[in-house]
């Protein structure tokens, strides 16, 4: 079988290659993220770390971090609650880490961060796939 | 409205949150994520629609950086911020597991700022679309430089050229192991077939390192 001639675009556009150690590479490492994070000894959290409330919200507690408590409630990426509270995700790491030296919630932190994926772990998501 | 009294907010119909079949099960421990990532407008947030078991979300966050190189913003010399939106889904593997989708709606040359999104993900979904060929490679040039391994989706639009795959792969310049396929990003099977074969090449790369 043969695909049908494209007279108008023979030949696609070509791409240049890049490599982990060309020159230039990651420039966006001079960004820095907005927010009031004084704990910075504290592990980071990611998109996809779980938080889980390990405690009904303290009678004196602001608004968002009693709304945040009712969320976790059952288990919740900051991702999801960031979506739902409507609050960057910058500001939710802050209320977290607020919340997470009041020993109020309890972090599940992700499988790989930075690491290479094992495989028994690639094994159980592809099986997860199948039934989908 | 007594935000003291926790109970009487509880469930109550205006606060956000899951609905009633999104909650995890309290036994998930450990999440993982998968980036998907391509030009303005090749499907990456139908994509994370088609296959995730909730409804997308969306996630946002404000970036300030220093203004060299990225864009030209109204000639300022300090800083920019520039919020970045990004769309995901979720899908459950296990009791103890779940996956996270991420996309973005636009803005590509941003989002690889966000700081962590890349890091600690499993690997990337290439979303291309051979009629705009050329808006995929500086994606696949950002995950090259980060060591993000990734798999190209052609999401096959029925007016789009058809390259034969080893004439995208030369024009992409990518390594002959990197899959290749073609999707439909509306399609949940399509869209499950292509995180598949993403998972099928990172366990080939797994078994490689050994």
């Amino acid at each position: 079988m043969t695909h049908p001639p494209q007279p108008s675009r023979a030949e696609p556009p070509q791409r240049e290659r890049r490599g982990p150690d060309g020159k230039g590479a990651n420039p966006e490492r001079l960004y820095t993220i907005t927010g009031g994070s004084e704990g910075a000894e504290r592990a980071p959290l990611d998109l996809v770390t779980l938080i889980i409330a390990r405690a009904d919200p303290p009678p004196a507690a602001p608004p968002e971090q009693a709304a945040l408590l009712r969320l976790c409630k059952s288990p919740l990426s900051t991702a999801e609650i960031s979506a739902y509270l409507s609050l960057p995700f910058s500001v939710v790491t802050v209320l977290l880490g607020e919340l997470l030296a009041a020993e109020l919630v309890q972090a599940r932190a992700p499988v790989i961060r930075g690491a290479v994926a094992d495989r028994s772990l690639l094994e159980a998501v592809m099986h997860g796939l199948q039934k989908l | 409205m007594d935000f003291k009294s926790s109970d009487t907010l509880r469930d109550g119909p205006h606060i956000p949150g899951p609905r009633s079949g999104d909650h995890l099960p309290d036994t998930v421990s450990a999440a993982v994520k998968v980036v998907i990532v391509g030009g303005f407008g090749v499907g990456k947030t139908t994509m994370v629609g088609s296959v995730s078991e909730i409804r997308p979300l969306t996630t946002e966050e404000t970036m300030t950086q220093a203004g060299i190189g990225v864009d030209d913003n109204y000639g300022s010399e300090t800083k920019t911020a520039t919020t970045v939106a990004m769309d995901f889904g979720r899908i459950s593997i296990t009791d103890e597991l779940v996956l996270y989708l991420f996309g973005t709606p636009g803005q590509e040359r941003f989002w690889f700022l966000w700081n962590g999104l890349f890091e600690g993900a499993l690997g990337a979904v290439v979303l291309i679309d051979t009629r705009r060929l050329e808006v995929s490679f500086d994606v696949i040039g950002r995950l090259e430089e980060r060591g993000v391994p990734f798999v190209i989706a052609n999401n096959a639009f029925p007016d789009g050229p058809r390259y034969p795959a080893e004439e995208l792969r030369q024009a992409l310049d990518l390594d002959p192991d990197v899959p290749i396929l073609e999707c439909d990003a509306r399609r949940r099977a399509s869209s499950r077939d292509v995180l598949m074969t993403l998972m099928r090449y990172l366990h080939e790369l797994a078994l490689a390192r050994v």
